[in-house]
């Protein structure tokens, strides 16, 4: 068994041993669920270093046979975009399990369910294999439904089905093109595909722009591209925090993380055919997405829809097809990240301690809650787009490559979505000045700031928002052979 | 002197960063809550100076302009390379010593303005954060490194305006001023796109040669300089996003001395002049600069008549000295521009401390409720009156230098610029004086015992002062103009007393004169009643009073009825009505239909994982009966 295989099973083991030991006590539920996903964070870390960033491709592969019957096999290995995707996710993961430190209804189910998400995500991005590639897709709409229908808030079970059938309804069209694309080459390994030219098989079952589309469309409600964007508001905000951070943060990297890999891996001339629409529904995301954000009046909701903003400059950067909008739509996957989980784990502080979470009925906190207020300031400026933060030097890159890009009118929607910075620095500078300005209310006067676990966490995020927007190199070095390679599809 | 070792260039930055670092990340957790905070950014913001105006004198020695290599920040294989490095020319080298002098008196200063204050820690640390980034603007060889820093300054313009963040009003006009300059930023921005598109790289000097050798010309040029003078019109607050700078008076004064009159505001004038060699190749580009300065000074002056408080008076002054400045660059003189930028730099930093002097004194910026300060205030109301008389442009004051040759160049290039900006001269006379004599002449008002303002207030004041008179002469024999590129050098006694012999020098001379003499009449002597003048001309004073109604058009009609309440109250509700509505509708159409089915949603989590393997076996079992 190799390093990526005890990253992804080292977590479901501890599920498995969360739920199966009779009568254990929540404080050992923690530490094995902390322990559980601190390793594979550890490993996960140990990967990057070791990654050869000369050789590229795809490292740590491992295989072994699986259904001979169908040529299917357990094919896992990653190349510089999934390992740094995977070292969000275990991070993710580990802060999520000290943000529900002191959670105290249902504790091992929650516990349990919250590591099994954290494998089939991390699954999602190590998989080489397509069928593979979608078990773990589908499996993780299990932890996810209990996680916000259990311990959630406000409409918590409508939400959570509403999630369960969009993805579902995204997935149904996914496997119809797996299969398509399996009864055309006879196989599911992703590296043996991109040695095929699909373009040269003429006898495929569906003309190669319908397997693209029938992908895309699965990929397309996890970013969320709009019109499929509706369910993420309500998941986010109805789901527990350490959910939204898994949800906001991991799991919707994989719509933008499975167009990197298939769809435009798999399908370069559809994609070019088709880089127009794409971009005009990038614009779409990230100035509709923008706009009904600065509508917003609950907190976690606000923060939610900026999500549907800010996932619109992954799409814009991915469909410019170059180097460089390749390079800031993955820099803004990981700068997404942290920086959204940054600001839900803020808000669930600021909800958790006020036991409020309407803009309007809160305000002047800054005064009672000075070290939150400065958390929250940073995520803000993350969220922004300020030089020295993370989401600077990614939407900086998704600019200039969806500029460059030999699309129509990619001009055109690269300055609509230009506007996305005012809408990004009107929703968040309006949230601050609601949530913390002005003068503080009695009411609040009791109120706790963060203790010292959250202040370790938030120190986390932060940590790593100002490492990759002062010294990008960090992952820009990994990620440059896998984004040359797309790219040179199209010529560079 | 002996030259200054090239890397230590990278240490006048350098030092006000540590500064900041200094204070957040040590004196913060040790909760240090006295003047010690104010030590450290001194200290590093003093020496920072010391570097810089050692590399002016090099400079001014060798003429020479100097690039220094940096480190690569981001590169992509054959597709991107950001080369981080310094340029060192006669222009770096004057921003430098303006803004590491200003913000150092204005950092002692502080120590007694804001003594007492809470947060001097958070203070003190912005203050070193933004010297940091406005020097790294300076210095920057690079269009989306200077780009960065440019946001920075704002940033920390932002966190500053709003430091008495419990005041609403000082919390919103934070927010504003962020928010406004960045629409001038979508502008720089989408020049710096532009030119990345056309030339393949940010360095500036590669940027000005590619387009010298014809490789960038015609419309890119034009739309890459309208790009990026729109940023520079929002950092530098020209007309029509001016709005953000009078607001952002709510922050306290030395911020307002440092950052919106001296340092950040001519960032804007610094871009435009950095990037002149791209600005040279478009008429178009070159005229939208001077028009837009011309309006823009007229303009600002008009409204700084009718304010009655007299930070915004200031911050109008300001506006309109800016839009002199533009003119300058509009007409091709990025010397006088930016002559007339360090010139302004002190007396507006003077100014404002007086104001910020008298507040201290009288706990009130409403020149109304003032009067009579002279007499207790002596040195605030001296050096006061000093900076008033350069900014009036009044012979030997610094003002009339500057001021004298962008009349020049406007009197010989284009007379309707000409006739703006003598106007908007008359103007400054005006407005600052009619603040001279309701801050310091008539009477103290009763429920007031002004006092004067301790040493470690006076003592900046005064060698601004000093400044205010003297700085002009720096170009006594031409020289601060020769360093910047124009060559007209002669004698010092022609640069000081000979320019009298030109009748323009009289012209503007009595132009300002009779603003004073105007003002002298209405508010010291009141041989005119200025609310009759309100009356009589009521149109014109209602319009200027309310600032044209541009806050209004931009708030409550632009941003709320039509964007904020219209358009996306618009979106929002198409989003939950007509996009989730429909998802909903198609839902509860299932669920209507399949009731039976609901038989099979227990809530039993085992029956659901049964499902899902059955769902996975059959899928496996089709795949293998299909093929």
């Amino acid at each position: 068994m190799g390093i990526l295989s005890i990253i992804i099973f080292l977590p479901v083991a501890g599920a498995i041993l969360i739920a199966l030991i009779p009568g254990l006590n929540a404080r050992l539920t923690r530490y094995i669920a902390m322990l559980s996903t601190i390793v594979p964070f550890s490993l996960s870390l140990y990967l990057f270093g070791k990654y050869d960033r000369v050789l590229g491709g795809f490292q740590f592969e491992e295989f072994a046979s699986w259904i001979p019957a169908i040529n299917a096999n357990y094919h896992i290995g990653v190349d510089g975009l999934s390992l740094t995707l995977i070292v969000l996710t275990t991070l993710l993961a580990f802060i999520s399990i000290l943000v529900s430190w002191k959670l105290n209804f249902r504790v091992r189910a929650f516990f349990a369910w919250l590591l099994v998400l954290q494998a089939s995500i991390i699954g999602v991005f190590a998989s080489l294999d397509l069928l593979l590639f979608f078990i773990f897709w589908e499996i993780e709409v299990i932890p996810m439904y209990f996680l916000i229908a259990t311990w959630g808030s406000g409409r918590k079970e409508y939400s959570a089905m509403k999630y369960v059938l969009y993805t579902l309804f995204g997935s149904a069209f996914m496997m119809a093109g797996i299969l398509a694309l399996y009864l055309t080459t006879g196989t599911f390994s992703i590296p043996e595909l991109y040695q095929t030219n699909l373009g040269e098989i003429a006898s495929g079952i569906l003309p190669l722009a319908a397997i693209f589309f029938l992908f895309i469309i699965g990929f397309a409600v996890k970013l969320p591209i709009f019109p499929l964007h509706t369910w993420l508001p309500d998941a986010h905000t109805d789901a527990p925090t350490a959910a939204s951070i898994m949800l906001a943060g991991a799991l919707i990297k994989m719509g933008g993380y499975g167009i990197f890999r298939v769809c435009l891996g798999l399908f370069p001339e559809s994609a070019q055919e088709f880089a127009p629409l794409f971009l005009a529904l990038a614009a779409v995301n990230i100035v509709y997405g923008g706009a009904i954000t600065l509508r917003q009046t609950d907190i976690k909701r606000l923060i939610a829809y900026s999500s549907v903003s800010h996932m619109g400059f992954v799409l814009l950067g991915l469909f410019a097809l170059n180097a460089v909008g390749l390079l800031g739509a993955s820099l803004q996957l990981i700068s997404h990240g942290l920086i959204t989980g940054l600001l839900f784990a803020t808000a669930g502080i600021l909800m958790h301690n006020t036991h409020e979470r309407h803009i309007r009925k809160l305000g002047g906190l800054a005064r009672q809650m000075p070290v939150l207020a400065g958390i929250f300031f940073i995520g803000s400026i993350g969220a922004m787009g300020v030089p020295g933060t993370s989401g600077f030097i990614a939407e900086i890159n998704v600019f200039l490559g969806a500029f460059s890009s030999k699309a129509d009118a990619a001009r055109v929607f690269t300055l609509i979505s230009l506007t996305g910075i005012l809408l990004a620095a009107a929703y968040m500078l309006t949230a601050l000045l609601k949530v913390f300005f002005g003068s503080p209310k009695e009411t609040f006067n009791h109120v706790h700031d963060v203790t010292r676990l959250e202040k370790l966490y938030c120190a986390i995020f932060i940590l790593g928002i100002f490492a990759i927007g002062l010294y990008p190199k960090i992952i820009t070095e990994i990620l440059q052979p896998a984004i040359i390679a797309l790219a040179s599809l199209w010529g560079g | 002197m002996n030259s200054m070792p090239e890397m230590l260039t990278w240490i006048i930055p350098a030092l006000p960063l540590a500064a900041f670092l200094m204070l957040l990340l040590l004196m913060r957790p040790l909760k240090i809550k006295s003047n010690l905070n104010g030590y450290v950014s001194i200290a590093a913001t003093a020496m920072s100076f010391f570097f810089s105006t050692w590399l002016l004198v090099n400079i001014v020695q060798t003429a020479e302009t100097k690039f220094i290599p940096g480190f690569s920040w981001l590169s992509l294989e054959g597709a991107i390379d950001i080369q981080v490095g310094l340029i060192v020319d006669s222009l770096t080298a004057i921003m430098l010593v303006v803004v590491t002098l200003i913000s150092l008196l204005v950092q002692i200063y502080s120590l007694g303005y804001m003594h007492g204050s809470k947060s001097l820690n958070r203070y003190f640390a912005f203050i070193s954060l933004f010297t940091m980034a406005m020097l790294g603007l300076v210095m920057a060889d690079n269009l989306l490194i200077m780009f960065m820093f440019w946001e920075i300054v704002g940033l920390c313009s932002y966190q500053l305006i709003g430091f008495w963040f419990h005041r609403p009003p000082a919390a919103r006009a934070a927010r504003k001023a962020f928010f406004i300059t960045r629409i001038g930023d979508f502008g720089f921005l989408a020049a710096i796109l532009l030119i990345f598109n056309a030339t393949g790289t940010f360095n500036i000097s590669e940027v000005h040669s590619l387009a010298a050798s014809g490789v960038i010309a015609g419309t890119t040029i034009t739309w890459a300089c309208l790009g990026i003078f729109m940023g520079a019109m929002g950092k530098s607050a020209q007309f029509p996003l001016h709005t953000w700078l009078p607001d952002a008076m709510e922050g306290p004064t030395p911020v307002s001395a440092l950052i919106h009159a001296a340092t950040m505001v001519a960032a804007g004038v610094f871009l435009v002049g950095r990037m002149y060699p791209l600005f040279e190749h478009s008429e178009a580009a070159l005229t939208t600069v001077a028009v837009i300065g011309a309006i823009t000074a007229l303009f600002a002056g008009t409204i700084a008549l009718a304010m009655n408080d007299i930070k915004k008076v200031l911050a109008y002054s300001t506006i309109s000295q800016l839009g002199f400045m533009m003119i300058a660059l509009g007409l091709g003189s990025v010397a006088i521009a930016i002559f007339h930028l360090f010139t302004h730099a002190f007396f507006k930093a003077l100014l404002f401390m007086g104001a910020g002097s008298v507040n201290h004194s009288t706990g009130t910026f409403d020149m109304r409720k003032m009067g009579g300060l002279a007499r207790p205030m002596p040195w605030t109301c001296a050096t006061f009156v000093i900076g008033s008389l350069s900014l009036a442009g009044i012979w030997p004051m610094a003002g009339f230098f500057s001021k004298e040759e962008i009349l020049l160049s406007a009197f010989n290039n284009h007379p309707l610029l000409f006739v703006l900006a003598i106007i908007a001269a008359f103007l400054t006379a005006l407005y600052i004086f009619r603040a001279v004599f309701m801050t310091f002449g008539g009477q103290v008002q009763s429920r007031f015992k002004p006092h004067e303002s301790g040493k470690v207030m006076v003592i900046p004041m005064s060698l601004l002062a000093i400044l205010a008179i003297s700085a002009g002469y720096f170009n006594a024999t031409g020289g601060f103009l020769k360093l910047l590129g124009d060559d007209h050098t002669h004698s010092w006694i022609y640069g000081i007393f000979g320019v009298l012999g030109h009748p323009l020098a009289w012209a503007s001379l009595l132009i300002a004169g009779s603003g004073i003499f105007l003002a002298y009449a209405i508010y010291q002597r009141r041989w005119i009643s200025s609310r009759k003048i309100a009356r009589r001309f009521g149109f014109f004073y209602t319009i200027v009073f309310h600032k044209y109604w541009i806050d209004e058009l931009y708030e409550k009609y632009l941003g709320n009825k039509l964007l904020n309440s219209g358009l996306f109250n618009l979106f929002n509700k198409f989003d939950s009505k007509v996009v989730d509505g429909t998802v909903d509708d198609v839902a509860r159409l299932n669920l209507n239909s399949s009731k039976i089915l609901r038989l099979v949603q227990n809530g039993n989590l085992q029956t659901y994982a049964m499902a899902f393997m059955i769902g996975v076996a059959a899928l496996a079992l089709m795949v293998i009966l299909v093929n």
